[in-house]
């Protein structure tokens, strides 16, 4: 079992959770998941890591209630354990491998849209503690679902924050945060982009128009987590690639995204696609499957 | 009783059984198994054992069958399986043990998987356990993965004597036989779990939700955590996919994921959360034991399943009694039919799928006759699901974080077939992690033998 040593509601149906997972936290780097399921019945959950710490042997987890699992997942309090959690799963992102000189030349930029926020954060902290600048981009439909925004003030070099309703901080999305930046003569030559598939689609276009290299975090459908089953293929350039083992970042270019958010679709029901909506009310722009927003 | 007929075995009725998931086969009750055990010739050459992968003695076993006394034949049958009762349900007897029995030359040969599974139900239901009398030599071995090679080879070092421990990735023990094999074919809780049981009752320990590569690696195992030897059977990897247009679109699963849906993740089950697609109209490509699971699994959640195979019956890999059992069901099987598109609706979703009809040409490397496509043969099927069985690719996970461990062309690890000895020092693999996906048996088979390598090694190295 594996107990939850710390629980924060971060925003409306965002939740964060610190686990005690020794072995996880053992060898964990930023860019990597977790899969965790709280009980017997549970789905297998992939959350990407959202912060570590290898001396107390506990992982941070942020996440939403989207699903079957993830709804139950929000009543768990202190005290009470995961019945399952693995990982490290996947690679590590592709920052931590480069030579820190060298991350230094670049001139790098984070676009974190969502609960995307989360898994941004241990990859600003790590360039951080390395002396590496950059600079951050991370928005949310609407000021009382921000988070993380003092935590990450402190590990960016320059924070943007918007809000698509103009309720705090820039008004409008990340990429219009970004083409403003760019605008005003600011440089970039790499980017990642965490956060929803139409968010991340989005950027993409945007940074290919502009020349920078773009990386990106996918979050598709996954069950075993560990190359087994197949249900995270993506077409990634000419070649299907498998999140859980050859991911989950990648070439952000490179990316089917319409073909990934199709299959993103394959299991809400009705019932949840209403549910969407009725959450998202006037700012639902895509995710459903049926409203067209992501096309 | 005619005595060149086996005893008939019961089973649920097909139209029954095709709605639900309890075991088709019921198997023998004492006085069934007794009678069936009397067919046997106690062939003093017995050829049976040499047709059995982990060399159970075979009529050794089953005349304590006649003897009434199944206690002694569980004994003698848990010498050589660590799962009996696993066995005695999927192995492909009729191409091993079976395949060879004296009594089929004229006849059926003695029904000996139906009686390993008697025995081994019947000391479940005792509450007998195997025994383990040898002193523990406090050794340290690990066994990647909890599938019929990882639980084979940890039983018999246990055996031995050896401190051993299985580090699983999944978060229940059992690999394919409880991620793969469904529960109309072979129960979770009361098989499976209960043999997984009886090797931890030799002392073996099993550590879950531990990739291995990812969490630690094996030269970490053995450099910081003390293990002297490691056996690697972590299993096959990635599903294939054809290649063809169509394969990303809704609805097109591999026979992986389906399988692990429903037989992990329990999506059958109301309680469950895991959510499964329950088409209308279901294709399974493949004619191996795994698509006949996804078939008759895709069937027993409501749909018209047809299987899509591009040669004729005679080369269907699977067991002929998955087959026999599947055709009862209801499948329908498409044989010499092979696809070539699937057809995806303007949502993404699939609709159909264009497939062209074969002919068998002259034997391939394989002595299988290799398919060929009959010219302007096409035509399309209207289809909500596609379920792709072809196999799999090895899992790069271990093979790429262990140093000096040796793959080959097909990225399989490289290990001895006799001990299962890789490249690497106090390093064996054996299963479909060697081979590519095969069988059980052939996996337990694998794991024993690396059982006796790991022992040969070990007491060479004190």
């Amino acid at each position: 079992m594996y107990p939850i040593v710390k629980k924060e509601k971060l925003a409306d149906k965002i939740f964060l959770m610190d686990v005690k997972a020794p072995r996880v936290a053992k060898t964990c780097e930023p860019g990597q998941f977790v899969i965790v399921k709280m009980d017997e019945e549970g789905e297998r959950i992939p959350l990407t890591i959202c912060d570590y710490d290898r001396e107390e042997g506990t992982i941070t987890i942020v996440f939403q209630t989207v699903g079957a699992s993830t709804e139950r997942m929000q009543y768990m309090n202190v005290g009470d354990a995961f019945q399952d959690f693995v990982g490290p799963l996947g690679c590590a992102s592709e920052l931590v491998d480069m030579d820190t000189e060298e991350l230094k030349k670049k001139k790098i930029v984070f676009i974190a849209g969502g609960v995307g926020t989360a898994p941004v954060y241990p990859q600003v902290k790590w360039l951080h503690e390395h002396g590496v600048d950059c600079d951050v981009i991370m928005g949310s439909r609407t000021k009382d679902l921000l988070f993380f925004v003092e935590k990450m003030e402190k590990v960016a070099t320059n924070l943007y924050v918007t809000t698509d309703d103009g309720s705090y901080g820039f008004h409008g999305m990340g990429t219009n945060q970004l083409q403003a930046l760019v605008d005003e003569g600011r440089v970039y030559n790499h980017c990642v982009a965490i956060g929803p598939m139409i968010m991340m689609k989005f950027v993409c276009l945007l940074t290919r128009e502009l020349g920078i290299p773009t990386i990106v975090s996918m979050n598709p459908i996954m069950v075993d987590g560990t190359g087994m089953c197949g249900a995270c293929r993506l077409t990634v350039g000419d070649e299907v690639k498998f999140a859980c083992v050859d991911g989950p970042e990648f070439d952000g270019h490179l990316v089917d995204f319409d073909q990934a958010m199709k299959r993103q679709q394959l299991y809400k029901t009705d019932e949840g696609r209403a549910m969407l909506k009725l959450q998202e009310g006037d700012t639902h722009h895509g995710g459903c499957g049926h409203c067209g927003g992501d096309k | 009783m005619d005595v060149l007929k086996k005893v008939p075995v019961r089973e649920q009725e097909a139209q029954v059984r095709a709605k639900n998931f309890e075991e088709v086969c019921l198997g023998y009750n004492e006085q069934e198994a007794v009678e069936e055990s009397e067919r046997c010739l106690n062939c003093k050459n017995a050829q049976c054992v040499k047709g059995c992968p982990v060399s159970i003695d075979i009529p050794g076993f089953i005349s304590e069958i006649k003897n009434q006394d199944f206690e002694k034949a569980y004994e003698i049958l848990s010498e050589s399986s660590a799962l009996p009762a696993v066995c005695g349900r999927v192995c492909p007897q009729e191409s091993q043990c079976e395949g060879k029995c004296i009594r089929g030359f004229k006849g059926e040969p003695v029904s000996i998987g139906k009686l390993e599974r008697f025995t081994a139900d019947w000391a479940r239901e005792k509450g007998i356990v195997p025994k383990s009398d040898r002193a523990k030599n406090g050794r340290k071995v690990a066994v990647i993965g909890s599938g019929p090679a990882g639980l084979t080879c940890a039983g018999d070092l246990a055996r031995m004597g050896y401190d051993v421990t299985i580090f699983e990735a999944l978060h229940e023990p059992g690999g394919v036989l409880i991620y793969g094999i469904p529960e109309f074919r072979l129960p979770k809780q009361e098989v499976v779990a209960k043999e997984v049981e009886n090797v931890k009752a030799l002392g073996v320990k099993i550590e879950t939700n531990v990739v291995i590569g990812k969490a630690t690696t094996i030269d970490e195992l053995m450099d910081e955590e003390g293990f002297e030897a490691v056996f690697i059977g972590s299993g096959a990897g990635l599903p294939r996919f054809m290649g063809i247009p169509g394969e990303q679109a809704n609805g097109v699963f591999s026979a992986n994921e389906f399988l692990t849906r429903n037989n992990l993740m329990k999506a059958f089950r109301e309680e469950y959360d895991t959510p499964i697609m329950k088409g209308k109209k279901v294709a399974v490509v493949g004619g191996g034991n795994v698509a006949m699971d996804a078939a008759r699994t895709a069937l027993r959640l409501g749909a018209e399943v047809h299987i899509v195979y591009r040669r004729s019956e005679a080369e269907l890999p699977a067991r002929v009694e998955e087959v026999h059992h599947a055709k009862e069901e209801g499948i329908i099987f498409n044989l010499l039919t092979n696809p070539r598109e699937i057809l995806v609706d303007e949502n993404g979703w699939v609709k159909g799928m264009t497939c062209i009809k074969m002919e068998l040409g002259e034997p391939d490397e394989s002595g299988r006759r290799s398919p060929v496509e009959i010219k302007d043969s096409e035509f399309e099927i209207e289809l909500d699901t596609v379920i792709m069985s072809l196999g799999t690719s090895p899992n790069p996970l271990i093979s790429s974080t262990t140093e000096g461990l040796e793959i080959n062309r097909r990225k399989c690890i490289v290990a001895e077939e006799e001990n299962g000895a890789t490249s690497k020092p106090g390093v064996f693999a054996g299963g479909d992690a060697v081979t590519g996906a095969a069988t059980v048996i052939l996996a337990m088979g694998a794991g024993k033998a690396a059982a006796k390598g790991i022992h040969e090694y070990l007491s060479n190295k004190q």
